[in-house]
């Protein structure tokens, strides 16, 4: 860092947290609150991604972290000093548009500099910066071209560069990878994450493919309704999401609805809407009576019984449709009343193929089903 | 297909494919030509052919020529000293006398007057003069026979007895068969047939019987030539005795004879002055560069084109004016349209479609009503200098001059043509989407590098097309400066209006457009190099 953001960021920094939000508050209209009540602190070197369905925020958020939106009420801090009154061309802050926003006019080589111009560096520097940013990207040989003249991902891997050729410690990326195809797409989440790794750059990445989510970051922010619903490392949002929603929107889920009839110390009890009953890790269930919907992964539910130790609880159920996925098989069942109930199991050697009508039985185990909110 | 790979490929019913293809496209081709059809012939009739007229006149000269057609060919062999051969003045008498007759003398006058003053005047002058001078031989004439005086005996001397018969037969105004020359008479009176035929020709134009009419003085002369050397004795047509007498008067001694030269410097002292030949001489081919070298402040002179006086150099200044204006204009225009075309672009959809309106509003009032509005806001006693001197900003004893002259002219146009600059800057604008400029503030550009670097590069082709559009309507603009630009605020296009409804002079003010036309071609031509003319947007 040889700029003046580096001294500012640099001499301030006796909170831990890099990025801070603070009861933040955002309404475009005055009317409704888009950004309801948003708290959250990354650390130096964070690979964070906001994840969530479209219009709850997530663009919001980071145009007030980058300056392009004032937050209606509440502290936005970045390495613990206040940078609400700082306007974006000082914060120093890399980011990567949808679109990329690569400036049609000039050529590759420009685009990269213009940062670098614009902070008064030398003729012989910013050729180095810009010569090793493109190599970063593998894009050495391009940096004659107008960026009309690239395809979608190369210019992908310019936006990035330029992004990154100034030094910024923080890069926001709203939907970089939004435009590419799936291979594309796959590839660049794998080159984003190496180079941020390599410069331990902290980053707040958007998006709203899960996968990409999943795959790429540290943790995630599940954005709704304008509130981060889970903020978790992968794993732990995968496999124990807090509520309802965060369980349904990432990955595959089952639920069955029912009522807590008895609370037990580490797990409780569900009578289900047939009447069965079924044990479950209570998540955010507290009393006797309260409704609540639990949710088990459709891999976690084993249709041979023997296989699952001590504790399994079991369910009687009827297949409904079988459906061949080639390394899987997705078998729908009717459970408890739900038609939708699926499950899926690898395409080991002994496994069996279930004909629609079949009665069978399946279990789980109790950490594996857990009693959420009901919405 | 595979027995006939070798040739060329065959449509299903074995027509080569591509005539069958060519001939479904013409369908589509004649289809959509008919469709633009009207519009084709509209502007074919209505611009092209002008402009073509235009570009034509600009060059045309054949008055000169066609009114004294024996006059040019005898001047051909003229060097330029001197006074020219009695020839010429010969010639120049009967191609002068059957101009007069037809009252065409004065319309070459007029023209020969643009080139150098003082031959309209003079050919006026002449053309009332010459039947005094031409009766010399009549009277002559009348002493051998009275009939030489009268239209009948001439008439049936001269024209075809079949046709004279026919004649006989009209009644008045009415010219009949175009005339026809008795057999034999083009070799026995070769100069009286051709004067003869001449005046029945325009005798016939004006609708009157050549054979009721008594001969021009022209055709005396030239029968007193032609008896001078011809032999009649052989002739045995109706008046063969008349003829012989006349032949042996005009044998004798005292027959007097007529000297061309002095009489046209008796007519008037300048056709004694060679520039006046020399004027007739270089203006006798039937094109000319003339026109375009006075629209350059330049004229034709025997020893090639030559600057004119500095006195009388006032098209290259009109020129420099007009270009220098046009750039003045265009310039405020970008300089006021820009920030204009910007909230336009910018504004919330609400606001930005009234910001439209009211640059649209000036396009609903008449071009005539908003000028003459400039005119009562800049007068020395208009509401402008009012305010100024009630502000104290100008004394009241020297209100500022900001009508009739330069300044009114420019802010009456900048005024006018600013819509057609903030209409192509707006749209161009419009298609620049605004995360260029958050890009550039989150890459560290402060607002003004950020506009500068990123906005405005992509706003140029919107300038470029305002430019282009608001220069060449400038250039050619006539009305506002002839309301307000007094004499120093005036374009060329004043000037072209002048000769084409005042002075009469077409070929100049042909020529000044042509040259106008070329400007502004050289303008988009240099434009097109430099900027490049894919980089003007009229829109998305
Ligand atoms: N400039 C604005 N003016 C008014 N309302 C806005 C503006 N920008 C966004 N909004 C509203 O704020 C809400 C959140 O928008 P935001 O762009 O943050 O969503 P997002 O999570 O980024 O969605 P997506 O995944 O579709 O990009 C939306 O309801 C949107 O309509
Ligand atoms: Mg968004």
């Amino acid at each position: 860092m040889n700029n003046d953001q580096g001294a500012f960021l640099a001499e301030n920094s006796q909170s831990d947290a890099f990025v801070e939000f603070e009861r933040v508050q955002k309404s475009y209209d005055g009317e409704t609150l888009v950004v309801k009540d948003l708290n959250l602190k990354m650390p130096r070197g964070e690979f964070l991604t906001m994840l969530g369905p479209s219009g709850s925020g997530k663009t919001t958020c980071l145009m007030m972290l980058a300056g392009f939106e004032t937050a209606t009420y509440g502290d936005i801090r970045l390495d613990g000093r206040p940078i609400n009154n700082i306007p974006p061309h000082k914060r120093g802050i890399g980011m990567v548009f949808q679109n990329y926003a690569l400036f049609p006019h000039m050529t590759v080589a420009e685009n990269l500099s213009f940062p670098l111009e614009v902070r008064k560096m030398g003729k012989s520097d910013r050729e180095a910066k810009v010569k090793r940013a493109l190599e970063m990207v593998q894009m050495g040989q391009f940096g004659g071209r107008r960026p009309s003249q690239l395809s979608g991902g190369q210019q992908q891997r310019i936006a990035l560069a330029r992004a990154l050729v100034f030094e910024a410690e923080l890069v926001l990326m709203d939907e970089p990878l939004g435009a590419l195809d799936k291979q594309l797409r796959e590839h660049m989440q794998f080159e984003i994450k190496r180079i941020a790794d390599n410069l331990g750059i902290t980053v707040v990445y958007v998006t709203h493919d899960q996968t990409e989510a999943l795959t790429m970051s540290d943790r995630v922010a599940v954005f709704d309704d304008g509130r981060i619903q889970q903020l978790a490392p992968p794993d732990e949002l995968y496999e124990a999401p807090q509520n309802s929603f965060v369980a349904q929107f990432i990955g595959e889920n089952n639920t069955l609805d029912g009522i807590v009839t008895e609370m037990l110390s580490d797990r409780c009890i569900v009578r289900l809407d047939d009447g069965s009953l079924i044990d479950a890790k209570p998540v955010n269930v507290t009393s006797v009576g309260e409704k609540t919907r639990v949710s088990i992964r459709p891999e976690r539910v084993e249709t041979r019984i023997d296989r699952l130790g001590e504790g399994a609880h079991t369910i009687k159920a009827e297949v409904m449709e079988f459906i061949y996925m080639g390394d899987i098989f997705r078998t729908r069942l009717k459970v408890a009343g739900n038609e939708d109930f699926i499950i899926k199991t690898r395409n080991a050697p002994d496994q069996v193929r279930l004909e629609p009508g079949r009665q069978i039985e399946i279990g789980w185990l109790p950490a594996d089903c857990r009693a959420l909110d009901a919405t | 297909m595979t027995d006939k790979s070798s040739g060329p490929m065959l449509a299903a019913d074995g027509t080569p494919l591509k005539r069958s293809l060519s001939r479904a496209l013409r369908m589509q081709k004649v289809r959509a030509l008919l469709l633009i059809a009207p519009l084709l012939l509209f502007v074919v009739l209505t611009f092209l052919a002008p402009i073509a007229d235009m570009l034509f006149r600009s060059v045309e000269n054949q008055i000169v020529s066609e009114t004294l057609p024996k006059a040019t060919l005898e001047l051909a062999d003229w060097d330029g000293d001197g006074l020219p051969s009695d020839a010429v003045y010969e010639a120049t008498f009967f191609d002068l006398f059957a101009a007069a007759e037809r009252k065409l003398h004065t319309r070459l006058g007029t023209r020969l007057n643009y080139e150098e003053t003082g031959m309209s005047s003079l050919f006026r002058r002449t053309g009332r003069k010459l039947d005094d001078f031409g009766d010399v031989y009549l009277d002559q004439f009348k002493k051998v026979d009275r009939a030489w005086s009268k239209a009948a005996p001439w008439a049936e001397m001269m024209s075809d007895p079949d046709w004279l018969a026919g004649q006989e037969a009209l009644g008045r105004g009415d010219a009949g068969p175009p005339f026809v020359l008795r057999a034999g008479m083009e070799t026995l009176l070769p100069r009286t047939s051709d004067a003869y035929q001449t005046f029945a020709r325009a005798m016939q134009e004006e609708d009157d019987n050549p054979a009721d009419e008594k001969p021009w003085a022209t055709v005396h002369i030239a029968l007193a030539e032609d008896l001078a050397t011809q032999d009649v004795s052989t002739y045995t047509g109706p008046g063969k005795d008349r003829l012989q007498a006349t032949a042996a008067l005009v044998g004798s001694a005292d027959f007097e004879t007529l000297d061309y030269t002095a009489m046209f410097l008796d007519i008037n002292d300048n056709w004694g002055d060679t520039d006046v030949w020399r004027t007739i001489k270089l203006y006798s081919p039937a094109y000319t560069s003339g026109y375009f070298l006075n629209a350059v402040d330049m004229q034709l002179t025997p020893d090639g084109p030559e600057w004119r006086d500095e006195r009388e150099q006032i098209y290259g200044l009109l020129f420099k004016r007009t270009l220098y204006m046009s750039l003045v204009i265009t310039l405020s225009c970008i300089m006021l349209g820009y920030p204009v075309a910007w909230l336009l672009a910018n504004l919330p959809t609400r606001q930005s479609n009234l910001l439209m309106i009211l640059v649209l509003l000036p396009f609903w009032t008449s071009l005539l009503v908003r000028t003459s509005a400039w005119k009562v806001m800049l007068q020395q006693q208009g509401v402008v200098n009012d305010v100024l001197v009630w502000l104290s900003i100008v004394p009241d004893d020297a209100r500022l001059a900001l009508i009739n002259n330069q300044t009114g002219t420019i802010i009456a146009m900048t005024h006018i043509l600013l819509p057609f600059m903030i209409l192509p800057m707006y749209s161009v604008m419009q298609t620049i989407p605004p995360t260029y400029l958050r890009a550039a503030k989150s890459l560290g550009a402060t607002n003004w590098t950020a506009f500068w670097r990123v906005y405005f590069p992509q706003s140029v082709p919107g300038i470029g097309a305002g430019s282009i559009l608001v220069f060449i309507l400038a250039i050619g603009y006539y009305i506002t400066p002839a309301i307000v630009g007094g004499t120093s605020g005036t374009f060329i296009s004043n000037r072209i209006a002048y000769h084409i409804s005042s002075s009469g002079n077409w070929g100049l003010g042909a020529a000044l457009g042509a040259l106008l036309l070329a400007a502004v071609l050289i303008l988009y031509w240099a434009y097109d190099r430099i900027v490049g003319i894919d980089n003007v947007k009229l829109g998305g």
